[in-house]
């Protein structure tokens, strides 16, 4: 009797902590969704008629439901990518580049590998290979700024926006040189299409979206058991609250940190990888762009945990897929949805104005998130 | 800023120029070259230069300021449509609506500032969150007004997209008429003020780009306010405990601030082109900060980072126009991603402290709590 209660206590007690994690995010996109309305009766239009668009475009058929776990693959490796490197005490402002980086590598090994060795590869070996190189590559990417970090002090922030400007510098030097598609017929910076053996198959017959959207809820699971349930998880988290201490316990703070942005990186990598794989087929000039701040807001609206991290990339992407019903319906511009977005990660990381609306009481200490120069 | 730093700028700067110099020899002399490349330096260096100030007097008041490219992005949409409204809509000249427009860009820049001011001073949320805030909600705001006012039959101008008042013009420095009874005929003498004439053929953005610069030093090491906004930014309690108002010194500077990356703005829409489109700033805040740090937050280091990284973008320019005669070896270097690249990555090695230390201010990016 008495040990029900108490396991009944521990449940209540973690959905209302998880109800409490929760009720910011949702108060803020509660706001910014009648901030958007009213911003839509401004320039003359209808708020519910916008609304009940992008509900339809998202969730209104089994295409457009599709077409969202399409948009949230992505998300959820580019947020998970962040939000891992937030849990380490890193701001990794550089997913663009390395989610660039892995498309790239990917659609090289997909293209031209056949094309090296003189024979088609199957699927069962050249997938894999795909994957993992794109992969690596974004965590290669990312680890040197780990490196940088962990051996000189060199701001990660600094560290990963320059990244990706070198990257996307370099990438626009390939696909507009080495790696264009040779067809006479191409005026466009992308690769050639990639062999048959390294797409990923599609999950339903006559729908887009693909395994790499049940990869992506995989991949999910599998941070936060990383995170929560093992030594290294322990260690990030560690050394994300406190490196001193991490220290002072004996912990090699350096190889974490380099550790923490290799995978933070890697899911980046994937998020790339998965995309040119499962979807597009080749890498194309000027895809990756944006996806580097989505991935902030992400993780920052996810509180970036794992689960968290799954529902925003969710609400991100039914808020780009319902875009283009909503102007159908009403004539107002898609950059809307970028407005909203903006505006809900404003309220997300100023709880402090969401709590001044709604009367709610501080609890707990304040999350740190990231430090000055100095760290 | 160090010698050693100083050095290692100009080394670069020289082997861009030399570079640019003996590729155009056969089509131009030397000191046209050169002179010309000048000329192209300052002129691409000005948003840059603006954005790394922006940068400095926010965090050298201790607020972090990553979101440079978002005010100078809102700003550059801001000025422009004011200038339009302006000539349009109300009616007025264009002279007037030019400078009009170029005020709006200048207080969009300061309300983005005072928004990141709220945020991180008074909100006290993450400085690095908060611009990056700043960042997003740029890309949104300008994208969704550019789109709902130009675009579509219902938008303000019916879908047609009215041409801007024009842009600022070049303002004549009268170098000649001043130094002629100085130099009494002596041809080498005028020669130089040629020169320097043609060096300093500049709009008016790019001249108090330069003025600016030379006025945060002075502001910032010379005087009351330039004292407390340090003392602010190194050692807010020790500023606290001698009465100075922590809180309003921060404000005031990342205003100030804000107002600097609204005027860099202003370059891109009313300087530089009359025109907008989405993302237009392209990185160059981003490189503004990395400027910043280059320069270890000083406003002349800051600006010679500024010109550095404006010589790499005039070398890719002038090699352009050098098409016909590049060697073939040399003609990667006409390719934007390709010199594109040397600004990020001499940054990274400066951030390495192979040459010389970078030194944030104390308490940069640290909200203060009494």
């Amino acid at each position: 009797m008495k040990a029900e209660t108490q396991a009944d206590s521990v449940t209540k007690g973690f959905a209302r902590s998880a109800l409490e994690a929760m009720l910011i995010p949702i108060l803020s996109i509660f706001t910014a969704v009648v901030l958007g309305g009213l911003i839509i009766v401004s320039v003359g239009g209808n708020p519910f008629v916008a609304y009940i668009g992008l509900f339809q475009g998202s969730f209104g058929s089994t295409r457009a439901l599709s077409e969202t776990a399409i948009w949230a693959t992505p998300y959820i490796f580019a947020g998970l990518a962040v939000a891992l490197a937030f849990k380490g005490g890193l701001f990794n402002i550089g997913a663009e580049g390395q989610l660039a980086l892995g498309a790239t590598t990917s659609a090289l090994i997909g293209y031209a590998l056949p094309q090296w060795l003189g024979v088609d590869l199957p699927a069962i070996i050249h997938l894999p290979l795909v994957i993992i190189l794109g992969a690596g590559a974004g965590a290669f990417w990312a680890a040197i700024v780990g490196y940088l970090k962990a051996y000189t002090g060199g701001h990660e922030v600094i560290n990963t926006i320059m990244m990706n400007y070198i990257a996307l510098n370099s990438i626009s030097f390939l696909l507009n040189g080495p790696m264009k598609d040779p067809n006479p017929e191409n005026v466009i910076a992308r690769t050639p299409m990639i062999a048959e053996g390294a797409r990923i198959p599609p999950l339903f017959d006559g729908l887009r979206v693909h395994w790499g959207f049940f990869l992506a809820l995989l991949v999910a699971f599998l941070v936060w058991w990383l995170l929560t349930k093992t030594t290294l998880g322990f260690e990030i988290r560690t050394v994300g609250a406190n490196p001193d201490a991490a220290k002072y316990a004996g912990m090699n703070v350096k190889r974490i940190i380099i550790l923490t942005m290799a995978l933070s990186g890697m899911l980046a990598g994937l998020a790339g990888t998965i995309e040119v794989a499962g979807l597009n087929y080749r890498h194309e000039l000027g895809f990756s762009i944006g996806y580097g701040f989505d991935a902030i807001a992400i993780a920052l609206l996810g509180k970036s945990h794992p689960l968290g991290v799954v529902l925003a990339s969710f609400l991100f992407a039914a808020m780009r897929n319902g875009a283009t019903r909503m102007q159908f319906l009403t004539q107002l511009p898609v950059d809307l949805i970028s407005m909203l977005q903006a505006v809900i990660l404003l309220l997300v990381a100023a709880d402090a104005i969401v709590r001044y609306i709604y009367r709610i009481k501080s609890q707990g200490e304040r999350v740190v998130l990231t430090r000055g120069w100095g760290g | 800023m160090d010698w050693k730093r100083f050095a290692f700028i100009f080394l670069i700067i020289v082997v861009l120029f030399g570079v640019v110099v003996m590729v155009g020899i056969s089509k131009s002399s030397p000191i046209i070259t050169i002179t010309s490349m000048l000329a192209t330096t300052i002129a691409v260096a000005t948003p840059l230069t603006l954005g790394a100030l922006s940068g400095v007097f926010c965090e050298r008041a201790g607020v972090v300021n990553i979101g440079i490219e978002g005010m100078m992005l809102t700003a550059a949409f801001f000025g422009w449509l004011g200038a339009i409204y302006m000539f349009h809509v109300f009616g007025l000249d264009k002279w007037p609506s030019i400078l009009i427009g170029l005020m709006t860009a200048i207080l969009a820049g300061a309300l983005m500032g005072l928004l990141h001011a709220v945020l991180s001073i008074t909100y006290k949320v993450d400085q690095i969150i908060g611009g990056t805030v700043i960042n997003i909600l740029a890309v949104g705001l300008t994208g969704f007004l550019n789109r709902q006012m130009f675009f579509g039959k219902a938008s303000a101008f019916g879908g047609n997209i009215p041409n801007s008042p024009g842009t600022l013009l070049n303002i004549h420095i009268p170098l000649t008429e001043i130094f002629t009874p100085i130099c009494g005929g002596s041809t080498n003498c005028m020669d130089i003020i040629d020169a320097l004439n043609s060096v300093l053929d500049q709009r008016p953005i790019a001249i108090t780009a330069i003025v600016l610069v030379f006025v945060s030093h002075y502001v910032l090491f010379k005087t009351r306010w330039g004292l407390r906004t340090r003392a602010v930014g190194e050692h807010p309690k020790a500023a606290d405990t001698v009465g100075i108002n922590v809180v309003r010194m921060r404000y005031a500077n990342v205003l100030i601030g804000g107002a600097m990356s609204g005027l860099a703005g202003a370059y891109f829409t009313i300087e530089s082109v009359p025109s907008f489109e989405p993302l237009l700033t392209n990185g160059r805040g981003f490189i503004s900060l990395a400027a910043m740090i280059f320069g270890n937050w000083s406003p002349i280091g800051a600006w010679v980072a500024s010109l550095l990284f404006g010589a790499s973008q005039a070398l890719q320019i002038k090699m352009q126009l050098f098409r016909d005669v590049i060697p073939p070896q040399w003609a990667f270097l006409q390719q934007s991603y390709v010199v594109g690249l040397i600004p990020y990555i001499l940054t990274m090695i400066i951030l390495t402290g192979i040459i010389g230390r970078t030194t944030p201010p104390a308490a940069d990016g640290v909200p203060y709590e009494k």
